[in-house]
């Protein structure tokens, strides 16, 4: 199946990242395919280059950047990431920002889309 | 139509939301803080005992586990992601954030 | 494609200005709007006080959102509704909601359609896929 995922919240202080993150890779695991994965809201915080957590706990930002590595399309929402002051620059390799309307091709497109977030 | 919710029950309607709009075959599906709503003996029990005789529901191992909630309302169902990926397979998702 | 157009909804279930959701959410009605798609949206629980009428952002210093609510129409989001429940049991009326458009041909204003919950489960059932906000 084609699917794809939204996620609302960012890294650490919410569980939505990593529940998101944990279903995508059981559904890789299962075969699905990704048509992407889109951070929206505080969720743009995810893939910051500029954290740094401590060694013993996960790298959320790392985490997403390898799944971006593979070829998933990880895609960062450009409105809500302005706002928020997340640019190219901050970003981790492999996601990208773009418009709202790749959220809705893969709402449109995706089998199943699954929300994240709080 | 797969219901996930990941609220507590005891803070927060988002379950009792959910339940309103649960048609026949529909699955709800406790993840996050929503596993809170999967212990036996809380004051939501009957609310969940209830649902059960209609739909399934399900619970998210990771998230009881670390929420040490073993003590379950009898016929909650326990899923990995693998199973939470299952159930997506079958049904379009609504998520009660 | 002959296909026909997929069903998107959104689900507005969250107070506005206590955080970003229902603003947020609203952008991505209005993008999603100008694609091929059969949009709705269903206000429920908290989410009915975004469609309350006379909302008033001025003294937060937060940009509202209530005139872009009341544009939906032209926007061509047409099917939009309310839960009676979740509106009923905070103590609002259909008097209370905010218009969202006009008639094309009577100019009369357009409200969101109240509707009760097992209408709105049935479709819910019936979408492709669904964006809670």
């Amino acid at each position: 199946m084609k699917l794809a995922v939204c996620i609302y919240e960012g890294p650490y202080n919410h569980e939505a990242s990593d529940t998101a993150y944990n279903f995508i890779q059981a559904a890789l695991k299962r075969g699905h395919e990704f048509k992407g994965i889109f951070f929206y809201h505080d969720g743009v915080y995810n893939v910051t280059k500029l954290m740094e957590p401590p060694q013993d706990d996960r790298h959320i930002a790392n985490r997403w950047s390898q799944l971006g590595a593979t070829g998933i399309d990880i895609v960062v929402c450009i409105a809500a990431a302005k706002r928020r002051g997340i640019v190219d620059d901050v970003l981790v390799p492999n996601v990208r920002i773009s418009g709202l309307g790749q959220l809705t091709m893969m709402a449109i497109e995706a089998d199943r889309l699954v929300v994240f977030g709080d | 139509m797969l219901h996930t919710v990941n609220k507590s029950p005891f803070q927060n309607t988002s379950l009792e939301s959910c339940i309103r709009f649960t048609r026949p075959g529909d699955v709800i599906l406790l993840i996050e803080d929503g596993v809170l709503a999967a212990q036996a003996g809380t004051s939501k029990s009957a609310m969940l005992e209830e649902v059960l005789a209609k739909n399934e529901i399900y619970a998210l191992q990771a998230d009881l586990q670390a929420r040490a909630l073993t003590d379950l309302v009898p016929g909650i169902k326990v899923t990995d992601y693998e199973g939470f990926v299952e159930l997506v397979e079958k049904h379009a998702t609504h998520a009660w954030l | 494609m002959s296909e026909e157009k997929k069903k998107i909804m959104f689900t507005v279930r969250k107070a506005p200005h206590g955080s970003i959701y229902v603003y947020e959410g609203l952008e991505v009605k209005l993008i999603m709007a100008a694609y091929d798609a059969d949009i709705s949206v269903v206000f429920m629980d908290d989410g009915v006080f975004a469609v309350k009428q006379g909302q008033n952002t001025k003294a937060l210093g937060i940009k509202g959102f209530e005139a872009t609510y009341g544009a939906l129409v032209d926007y061509e989001i047409t099917k939009v509704f309310v839960d009676r429940l979740s509106m009923e049991s905070r103590g609002m009326t259909e008097d209370d909601l905010l218009v969202i458009g006009e008639d094309e041909d009577t100019e009369e204003p357009i409200k969101p359609q109240v509707v009760d919950s097992d209408e709105i489960a049935a479709m819910m059932a019936e979408q492709h896929n669904i964006l809670a906000f």
